[in-house]
């Protein structure tokens, strides 16, 4: 009975949909305020039954209804709580029915909190919003329906992927999807913004926020699927190049290009029209993002169960949007006047220089991913391309972007003379340099990986301090004035310095990782640098759903304990599936990462030790960087922009 | 039961890896060919390469690898010996030959594309006239005369 009201009120959100995307623009076009207005109760709605559909869902999911197909598909009865629940968009119709929630979420958000929109605009934003949702309700209820019975339910479940029942992935999807689907946001922005043929500053302010969240939002899913990565994978790797990694990198490149333009639209109302081009090509790739996932055309680790049908529906919205994007594009882009003036050195300059990287960074890691497609199309060559390929192509741009980062983050607006931005920052890059030559005078004969990681890592951290500590002037009461700088620029710090910290630990992993495989019997140690491996003894064991063979392993470092490690290998007999649970010992400096393996013909059992320098850095940084965006999100003159509308007296800007 | 499911699991336990018994004695050797192993792809898996993949395929690959080094292979030579076999589909890092040049200078191409048509946008900006720099109209030029003469 809950399943047919779920899947009822799918179909009805559905309707509500059709009806949100035709109305308001017929009244947006015609000047009619009603047929404007009827926009935001029908965002609510949309988002309520949709809430209603999901909900559920998840309640089939947690009762173990098996007369469901989804479910008998990825669920069992003895499965934990917690991953009966995120098994619900643990498989392909469960995410999309999330993914539809969420761009209902974004919505009804923005029907709630678009006070001080114009009218006008509020309602075409509503509308392609809801245009958006159309297009998926229609792929779910005729591609991937969640909701369709089976006319004999069976006994019990064949289990969720067991790779997949894990605190840090069960959490990675919904984050993931606000940040695509967060992008939807930006694009109905520019797309509403393209229709009425007016982009302003007050057009930037509005759009940053949202471009902001689903940045956020797409920082935490990555960085929670690549720390998920390498602890669970079994040998400590947490980016692989694999193309639907490359599909949520692609547009988090982008979307961080967007959120730099997006200033410059607001600050100076310049790079208009290259925003609305950044915003529709970010929302593009969370489309192409999820026709990878979904149409099983690139080979991944990731790729769920998937069917040529639903590849070419996807294909056909993709197309359907960005095709009819880009033509409201090629016909308005015109009218986008720039005003502002600034000369060749200056803020506007480097934030076009932060754009013009990151984009081309997206466009390598776009033609890396797709290349053993096109290349089997147009020169008949079967190829890989894989992380050799990336790291090579890809980090130049990084370095690059490191590099040019604090100067020109130092940069005032219009004008700027690169001596005075120099001036503040020579002290950092001396430090940084002496760090970067004392990382490599420590190491020897290895990459210049490391010393050029420490150095870029040290020159932005130190970089974005000197410039917060430059906004508070001189002489007296400089704290104070510290205390007062607007959430903005303390926003600017930490996510810049997270950057830093997250491109020192990818440079310290990758260029000072040992690794040390052998087999030790029961008793045994193994040394590997400082450390001593000490196997006591191996267990076997019942999980709930899974039987796990279990290490005793205890870790000495020059002769004295340090830690107790139960490194396991789980076996998922449901699902066929073995599963490794390394034992990490973590610490800021260094991770020592023992796997167990098989135990030998000739005794003992295998033992795999890992030394991994400066891992966690990666994932600090990235925490950095959302909070960096949080605290921006937080300023005070986004809310005093929202308030601006309902006061009669203006607000000056700041 | 519990018996059942264990004795089942220790009949489909996968083989890892690497494991101990490819191993050269010879540090040299292993470190080259754990180097050069990272680049190769196993053939049957979803993107992994054959240091990280647990297929019997890939363990296949990995000794006979190791056998060339061993029998005295360059690098080289040895990648080349399994290209021969399993295709340049084997390679994890493409090379830059034929079509595939387009593919590594595809980054670079569109970092001057995308810097000249940058440059010459920031040029149209520089040079613009400000919009509130519009000469004042001969009213507004007298009425700024007698505000000065005042």
């Amino acid at each position: 009975m809950i399943t047919e009201l779920g899947h009822f009120a799918l179909i009805l959100a559905f309707g509500v949909a059709v009806f949100q995307t035709v109305v308001p623009l017929i009244g947006a076009y015609k000047r009619w305020p009603g047929w404007m207005a009827a926009a935001e109760p029908a965002a609510g709605a949309q988002f309520a039954l949709t809430a209603l559909a999901f909900g559920a869902l998840m309640w089939a999911f947690v009762t173990s209804d098996f007369s469901l197909r989804l479910v008998v598909l990825n669920s069992h009865s003895l499965k934990p709580m917690l991953y009966k629940i995120s098994g619900t968009w643990g498989n392909h119709e469960g995410s999309m029915l999330l993914w539809v929630l969420i761009v209902s979420l974004f919505g009804a958000m923005a029907a709630w909190f678009g006070g001080n929109l114009p009218q006008s605009l509020r309602a075409r934003v509503l509308a392609v919003q809801a245009a958006i949702g159309v297009a998926f309700y229609a792929f779910i209820l005729f591609t991937s329906n969640p909701f369709l019975r089976l006319a004999t339910p069976p006994f019990d479940g064949q289990d969720l992927n067991p790779l997949l029942q894990d605190p840090g992935l069960a959490f990675h999807p919904p984050f993931l999807y606000l940040g695509y689907v967060g992008l939807s946001m930006t694009f109905s922005f520019a797309v509403a913004a393209l229709i009425e043929g007016r982009v302003d500053a007050a057009w930037g302010r509005w759009v940053r926020p949202w471009t902001l969240a689903a940045w956020i939002f797409l920082t935490i899913g990555i960085a929670l699927g690549s720390w998920w990565a390498y602890y669970e994978l079994g040998w400590g790797g947490f980016w692989f190049w694999d193309p639907v990694e490359n599909a949520s990198f692609m547009p988090w490149l982008l979307a961080a290009a967007l959120l730099h333009s997006a200033i410059v639209v607001e600050k100076r109302e310049s790079l208009k029209s290259w925003t609305i081009l950044l915003a529709i090509l970010a929302f593009g790739f969370s489309l192409i993002g999820t026709f990878i996932v979904r149409s099983g055309l690139l080979t991944s680790v990731h790729a769920f169960a998937n069917d040529p049908e639903r590849g070419v529906f996807i294909l056909m919205i993709m197309a359907f949007f960005m095709g009819g994007a880009l033509v409201l594009f090629a016909m308005r882009a015109s009218a986008l006047e720039a005003k502002g003036v600034f000369s060749i050195v200056s803020r506007e300059s480097a934030l076009l220089v932060n754009n013009v990287l990151l984009a081309v960074a997206c466009f390598v890691v776009f033609i890396g991913t797709m290349w053993p497609l096109l290349a089997e199309m147009f020169f008949d060559r079967k190829l890989s391309v894989g992380p050799p390929f990336f790291n090579a192509a890809f980090t130049p741009f990084m370095v690059l972007l490191g590099l040019v980062l604090p100067i020109g983050s130092a940069m005032p607006w219009k004008r700027a003379q690169i001596g005075r931005a120099l001036k503040p920052l020579r002290y950092v890059f001396v430090l940084a340099v002496t760090l970067g030559g004392l990382a490599y005078v420590i190491q020897t004969g290895r990459s210049l990986l490391g010393p050029v990681g420490m150095f870029l890592g040290a020159w932005i951290v130190m970089g974005a301090v000197v410039d917060l500590l430059g906004r508070t002037g001189r002489g007296q009461g400089r704290l104070r004035r510290l205390s007062r700088l607007p959430r903005a620029d303390w926003g600017k710090l930490t996510a810049h310095a997270g950057l830093g910290v997250t491109m020192a630990g990818i440079a310290g992993l990758m260029a000072w990782n040992i690794d040390d495989i052998r087999a030790a019997p029961i008793g045994g140690t193994i040394e590997v640098g400082s450390y001593t491996v000490q196997l006591d003894n191996v267990e076997r064991s019942q999980g709930p759903n899974y039987v796990a063979t279990t290490g005793y392993v205890t870790l000495f470092q020059n002769g004295a304990e340090i830690a107790q490690l139960r490194p396991e290998k789980r076996f998922y007999p449901v699902a066929q599936m073995p599963t490794t649970e390394a034992a990490i010992d973590y610490n800021l400096l260094r991770d020592v990462y023992v796997v167990i393996g098989d135990e030998q013909d000739a005794g003992g059992w295998v033992i795999r030790t890992y030394i991994k320098p400066m891992t966690n850095w990666i994932w600090i940084g990235c925490a950095l960087m959302a909070l960096g965006g949080l605290l921006s999100l937080s300023d005070r003159r986004f809310r005093v922009a929202a308030g601006a509308a309902k006061r009669t007296t203006p607000v000056p800007a700041e | 039961m519990r018996a059942l499911l264990i004795a089942w699991m220790l009949l489909v336990t996968p083989a890892w890896a690497v494991q101990p018994d490819e191993i050269l004695s010879d540090t040299v050797l292993e470190e080259r060919a754990r180097d050069l192993s990272k680049g190769l792809r196993c053939l049957v898996c979803r993107n992994e390469s054959i240091d990280e993949s647990n297929a019997s395929l890939a363990r296949d690959l990995r000794i006979l690898l190791r056998e060339r080094l061993v029998a005295g292979d360059s690098d080289q030579e040895a990648v080349d010996f399994i290209v021969e076999r399993y295709g340049e589909y084997v390679l994890l890092n493409p090379p830059a030959s034929g079509s595939t040049w387009l593919l590594w200078g595809a980054g670079p191409l569109m970092l001057l594309l995308a810097a000249g048509l940058g440059y010459g946008y920031l040029r149209s900006r520089s040079a613009a006239p400000a919009p509130d720099q519009t000469p004042l109209s001969p009213e507004e030029q007298a009425r700024l005369d007698d505000i000065l003469k005042r």
